[in-house]
């Protein structure tokens, strides 16, 4: 059912850990719905330029695979680019998911937005075009009906 | 170890090679339609007549009680759809569990919806057991029928289906079993049980796949489920699964035979499964009834991690298990089982269940521990929730 990338980066995932003293760190998720996504960003001050991401991860296949996907695309870019990197940018990198598992990678970009959240927040700053993150994707998704 | 190591028995078991064997004469040899008159049909009926009386043997009925099916579901479809049409003149309510398979539990909810039934579904308490008070409880003048599983197919827990025939039988109410786990595994006489219907699945017990049947006691009143000819007495309509049937009543009589010896080396190996994860795994904890559970059940909750990314793991390694994790159930919710005994979604989510068979060997469930444990390290290792766990605990 999956990929060839996404059990690679299932198996193999980068990035894994925490960053002490993280400029900025977001959770999202519940374990109502079995994944909960906690993204740690080490953002140069000056430059806005992410320099590391590590992430954790509770759940299936894909919440893995998508937030080491989502690590390797935000790390070295810049706040602005980083939040250019949406669910689909992360999907079409892993050569794409299961319709199922298609939350994983919203969940993913929002971990990266919560995680900007915190540092804009620590820092007084306002990020254009980043909302308020939503800590639970899954409220008002249609539960579909196999 | 480069080789398969299967547990998920209870999904579906290998079909054993003197099935196979049984069988293959019916498809090249005596293909002779059953329903026709000529002499080399009768093969084909002497074959179907053989296998009804081997699976009637198993649970003490009479040959002319066990219908043919197309497995498992299409037997309790039918146990409940047409015994509430038989008997919805006397009333509308069936009583089951909230534990049932969802061949039971999806066929109430039409009942309700389309039919007019009202449906009780019974709690369970944390090891799986419905309670006999609540039952006793549930029954109205309206009573038609009682369903409620032989054994559960995730937890293993086998429920007191003495008491629960007793109970019906002194109300007058009809009382189906779904035996799918439980035939051919654990000893079952539908008259000492007061059992009335029956439903069971061919590929459970090595079996063929898509071959069930529903054992219909005499006197029952029963509408047809497939409307044709007049096969199965006139109750289930279609030219009979002749190599199927075969196989089936095989595979029936070979786990009558067998199930002495075969269970008494299941426990074992299930006890030694059950004991090595929950002493050498920590926060792990035993799903399901410890005694009174399928000799080869073993179902587990390794908390902080998630159930499918065990079951990839645990297939890199040629481990076939499975989980009642959400991701594995196709939708957003745990399964209904663990949920309906108490786990916080969390602890649902990290479900592992394995199902062992006669072939399983105690040098294969220790290299399934010793993988498990290097999986659960890894796993916790990058769980946020172990993480604020421990931070927690400091």
């Amino acid at each position: 059912m999956y990929s060839e990338k996404v059990i690679d980066h299932f198996t193999n995932p980068r990035n894994v850990g925490e960053i002490e003293d993280a400029s900025g760190v977001g959770t999202v998720g519940n374990a109502k719905c079995g994944d909960i996504m906690r993204m740690f960003l080490d953002i140069d001050d000056e430059t806005h330029i992410i320099k590391d991401c590590k992430f954790k991860t509770f759940g299936c296949g894909a919440a893995v695979a998508t937030s080491s996907m989502a690590t390797e695309l935000v790390k070295g870019k810049t706040i602005e680019e980083a939040l250019q990197v949406t669910n689909k940018a992360v999907m079409e990198a892993l050569d794409g998911l299961p319709p199922v598992k298609i939350h994983c990678s919203l969940l993913a970009e929002e971990a990266i937005h919560a995680a900007l959240w915190d540092y804009a927040e620590k820092h007084d700053i306002k990020i254009e075009g980043l909302k308020k993150p939503k800590n639970d994707i899954s409220e008002g998704e249609e539960e579909e009906d196999y | 170890m480069d080789k398969l190591i299967y547990l998920d028995n209870a999904a579906t078991t290998k079909t054993a090679p003197e099935v196979v064997q049984a069988m293959l004469p019916y498809f090249t040899e005596y293909y002779g339609n059953a329903s026709t008159i000529y002499d080399f049909a009768g093969k084909s009926k002497e074959a179907i007549m053989q296998a009804r009386t081997q699976i009637a043997d198993v649970i003490g009925a009479k040959k002319e009680e066990i219908y043919f099916t197309a497995g498992g579901s299409e037997s309790d479809n039918w146990a409940l759809k047409a015994a509430f049409e038989a008997y919805k003149s006397k009333g509308n309510h069936i009583i089951t569990s909230k534990i049932e398979h969802h061949a039971i539990l999806h066929t109430c909810e039409y009942l309700e919806k389309e039919r007019g039934a009202r449906v009780t579904y019974l709690d369970v308490d944390e090891n799986g057991f419905i309670s006999l008070e609540d039952l006793e409880k549930a029954i109205t003048p309206e009573t038609i029928l009682i369903s409620i599983m032989f054994a559960n197919n995730e937890i293993g827990t086998i429920e007191p289906v003495r008491e629960i025939g007793r109970i019906a039988k002194e109300h007058g109410v009809l009382f189906h079993t779904d035996a799918v786990q439980a035939f051919g595994q654990v000893p079952i006489n539908v008259d000492e049980m007061n059992i009335d219907m029956l439903s069971s699945s061919g590929h459970k017990i090595n079996g063929p796949k898509g071959i069930g049947f529903l054992y219909i006691r005499k006197g029952v009143k029963i509408r047809s489920f497939v409307h044709g000819g007049a096969q199965e007495r006139k109750r289930r309509a279609g030219t009979e699964n002749i190599p199927g049937i075969v196989g089936y009543g095989v595979a029936a009589q070979r786990a009558q035979e067998t199930m002495e010896k075969r269970s008494a080396e299941e426990i074992r190996l299930r006890d030694h499964l059950i004991g090595r994860i929950l002493k050498e795994i920590p926060y792990s904890r035993l799903n399901g009834d410890a005694v009174k559970r399928l000799p080869n059940n073993v179902n587990v909750s390794l908390q902080f991690i998630e159930g499918e990314s065990m079951l990839l793991m645990l297939d890199r390694y040629g481990i076939c298990a499975s989980s009642g994790s959400a991701c594995t159930s196709g939708s957003l919710d745990p399964s209904h089982v663990l949920m309906a005994i108490g786990l916080p979604h969390e602890i649902a989510h990290g479900s592992l269940r394995m199902t062992l068979s006669e072939e399983t060997t105690l040098e294969e469930i220790d290299f399934v521990v010793d993988r498990l444990k290097e999986i659960v390290d890894r796993l916790r290792s990058m769980s946020p929730l172990y993480e604020d766990f421990m931070k927690k605990q400091k």
